[in-house]
């Protein structure tokens, strides 16, 4: 075989390879988008496996509109680009309904709401989280959040560090390269439980302003699949109705995160 | 110390079936650009010594914008727009149906249009390390240009191209721990996921870098092989 | 009279071919250029009208700075760099094994291994060791990312330029380097005066090329919260969630190595400029 059979093999080769992983979506499958690094939440576990709230909570709602749940991890930063891209259907990944984030995406009614608030190093000096006070203070957030836009535009005068993930960001504060967090307080409240989040503890009120902090977590959906939207929403109405939701929830929290 | 490497364990409780399967993907992802990107890259070259002056313009100005941009921002812009072009030529063809581009594939085009600018400046180097005169002996014989590049420049391309690709296959090796950062679970993704979990950043990011170093010696040890084979026949000088 | 024929056709100094007829008539290179004009144009036309200028309004202040902050992770990391990769290649170069092995085993792992992982063991790795690094009193430095991302490139391209600094000082002949010991000269000035003049002519290439490639390796700085110029990307995107964001990354990317190799390529030629083969 010449040289140049062997360029074109290799060339078929990849552009069946290609096709083969291509394949039109079938019908009773929705696809997830789900981030996997957001304990309690989503994160995945030693298994590789996908665990948390917004898992079940999917599960369940696919359970109930009799579709196949299959589940994308995809980063945050990138999670609602690929849902544009069709790479998957619905994002179920906690993500606040926001009014910027409208202008791009459609979402359901809220399937859970939390506060937002901030942790510190414990014996930190601080006790007055007003944007004056943490003035020249390093605060550290997730990217592409609520609480990075909330930080970015009120907390002018902080130095605001910005990371791909939640864990990044409580490595660094365990570490001392940050002075404070801004996070959801339920994601905050699991990592101060753990051996390593002992180091830590909440400072400030709580913050649910809904112009930052949105109306609580949906699902996000494509602005032009309504029909999907409809469908979830029933399906989100009867498993609050029917106590599903409520199970889960029990099965993560003392209290109800509605 | 010995806490440490039992997180290395198979199985439930261990991390080193994850990583295992992320270098598994890695391997997978660097091999299987590699056929797309070398002919990518043999394109552009092809186009870059061609005779007509468009062809060379649309070969020069894709070099020059993929190897000016930063890997991450190619792949990151990439990844994202396959599926949306891909979408838009599918509603164009055939309206209403869906074309779905997995994640995987979407990594090898991202990865393979870099590969492609890099390599098809090793592929004009080694045409050009060609005597012309052999190219006009192939056509004073008879032989048409599609012929002669088969018979006479192919064969010796390869040789001459080998240690440039090799040190690119390294490359697009490192390259691949890019992929990471947008969804694939690729080596250092499944580490990050390790790290996210038992916080110990340096133990796992360490065994990381000594997998990959495996990867480049391994290939480092078979591109001189690849060499040696190209090269015999030439007389060392 | 056939001599005469002879040099008096010899006398014809050999002619221009004549300029390609391109269609309609033009000359080939007018028509290309009318055609590159067209397609100019044409982008222009495309690009420009799809602008959002509330985002330019936004967020061009930022991407300066972030170009700014890029600039500096580049310089700091490739000129310290430039400075360690001479003692590695020499060490490297030794034929001394004690200090041959450490050398070769530096740079088979900041070359075989990716830039990303690097940054992630050092910045998550020295903060793991934070109270180590306390009572050393060295965290101040390893508590900024901005640190962490210039010490990890500085050694990564460290190992790559002492490769090049090592094929460079190889390729040059033995025969200058016993030139001068015959000359009575000793080693070191040898060295300097001799060998590492004649190393960095041979080695400007491949440096600059090592310098365009930390311009675009930096933008993983942006993964450990620098805000360089892809760091304010990913914020100005996550924002405004417009793919702009990534276009006008591309353009300041883009200007900014067309720029370092132009004002290398210029370098090269003056350092070059007494070599006769320069051309």
């Amino acid at each position: 075989m010449t040289q140049f059979n062997r360029f074109a093999v290799a060339a078929v080769a990849v552009a069946g390879m290609l096709g083969g992983i291509a394949s039109a979506s079938a019908q009773d499958v929705v696809r997830i988008g789900t981030e996997g690094a957001y304990p309690p939440f989503n994160f995945t576990d030693s298994n590789g496996e996908l665990k948390g709230f917004d898992i079940d909570i999917a599960q369940a709602l696919c359970d109930e509109m009799d579709v196949t749940c299959e589940f994308v991890a995809q980063d945050w930063d990138g999670i609602i680009p690929a849902l544009l891209a069709n790479r998957y259907d619905a994002i179920i990944a906690s993500m606040s309904i926001t009014e910027e984030r409208m202008e791009i995406v459609d979402f359901t009614d809220k399937y859970y709401q939390t506060p937002a608030r901030f942790i510190m190093r414990d014996g930190s000096d601080i006790s007055d989280t007003s944007p004056d006070a943490l003035a020249g203070m390093t605060i550290g957030a997730q990217s592409a959040t609520i609480h990075a836009n909330f930080l970015e535009d009120i907390y002018a005068d902080s130095d605001i560090r910005l990371y791909p993930t939640q864990d990044e960001a409580n490595l660094d504060l365990a570490a001392g390269r940050i002075d404070l967090i801004l996070a959801d307080s339920i994601v905050l409240y699991e990592w101060l439980e753990t051996d390593d989040g002992s180091c830590c503890t909440f400072v400030g009120d709580a913050y649910s302003d809904p112009d930052y902090f949105g109306f609580g977590a949906g699902i996000a959906l494509r602005q032009e699949d309504d029909e999907l939207r409809e469908r979830f929403n029933a399906a989100l109405a009867a498993i609050i109705e029917n106590g599903t939701w409520q199970d889960i929830n029990d099965d993560y929290f003392p209290f109800s995160i509605y | 110390m010995g806490e440490l490497f039992g997180l290395l364990a198979f199985g439930a409780e261990g991390w080193g079936d994850e990583l295992a399967a992320g270098a598994w993907l890695t391997v997978r992802l660097a091999l299987t650009t590699l056929p797309f990107g070398l002919l990518l890259g043999l394109c552009i070259a092809l186009a870059k010594e061609s005779e007509n002056t468009y062809l060379r313009a649309i070969g020069n100005t894709y070099t020059t914008v993929f190897r000016g941009l930063p890997e991450l921002l190619t792949l990151f812009v990439i990844y994202n727009m396959v599926q949306l072009l891909a979408n838009r030529i599918v509603q164009f063809v055939a309206p209403g149906s869906s074309f779905e581009i997995s994640g995987f594939a979407a990594g090898v085009v991202a990865l393979g249009v870099v590969f492609g600018a890099f390599s098809s400046e090793v592929f004009l180097g080694a045409i050009r390390a060609i005597p012309k005169g052999q190219g006009e002996a192939g056509r004073s014989l008879g032989l048409t240009a599609v012929q002669t590049f088969r018979l006479i420049t192919m064969p010796q391309l390869w040789r001459l191209a080998l240690p440039g690709l090799g040190n690119l296959w390294l490359v697009l090796i490192k390259d691949t721990s890019l992929v990471s950062v947008i969804a694939l679970n690729d080596l250092l993704r499944q580490t990050q996921v390790a790290v996210g979990v038992t916080k110990e950043p340096f133990f796992f990011y360490l065994i990381a870098c000594l997998i990959y170093l495996g990867f480049t010696l391994i290939s480092t040890v078979g591109t001189n092989a690849l060499e040696k084979r190209a090269n015999r026949g030439f007389a060392m000088r | 009279m056939t001599d005469q024929s002879i040099t008096s056709l010899a006398r014809i100094a050999p002619q221009k071919a004549p300029p390609a007829r391109g269609p309609f008539g033009l000359e080939k290179k007018v028509f290309d250029q009318i055609v590159l004009a067209i397609v100019l144009v044409g982008l222009a036309a495309w690009i420009i009208p799809n602008i959002n200028w509330r985002f330019v309004d936004r967020y061009w202040l930022r991407y300066l700075e972030g170009i700014l902050v890029t600039f500096q992770l580049v310089f700091l990391s490739v000129g310290i760099g430039a400075l360690l990769s001479l003692p590695i290649a020499l060490a490297r170069l030794s034929k001394r094994k004690w200090l041959t092995l450490p050398a070769r085993a530096y740079i088979t792992f900041f070359r075989g291994t990716p830039l990303l992982a690097q940054l992630f063991l050092l910045y998550y790795g020295a903060g793991q060791f934070n109270a180590a690094f306390e009572a050393a009193g060295l965290w101040w430095f390893f508590r900024e990312p901005f640190y962490v991302a210039v010490l990890t490139f500085t050694f990564n391209t460290a190992a790559y330029q002492a490769e090049i600094m090592r094929g460079a000082i190889q390729s040059l002949p033995a025969g200058q380097a016993e030139a001068a010991s015959a000359l009575g000269i000793s080693r070191w000035p040898t060295f300097f005066k001799v060998v590492l003049p004649q190393a960095y002519i041979v080695a400007l290439r491949p440096l600059g090329n090592e310098l365009i490639l930390m311009i675009k390796g930096s933008a993983i700085a942006s993964i450990v919260t620098v805000l360089d110029l892809m760091g304010i990307t990913s914020l100005a995107y996550a924002r405004s969630f417009n793919f702009q964001a990534f276009f006008w990354a591309a353009l300041l990317y883009l200007i900014a190595v067309e720029a370092v190799r132009r004002i290398w390529d210029r370098l090269e030629r003056h350092l070059t400029r007494h070599l006769a083969l320069s051309h």
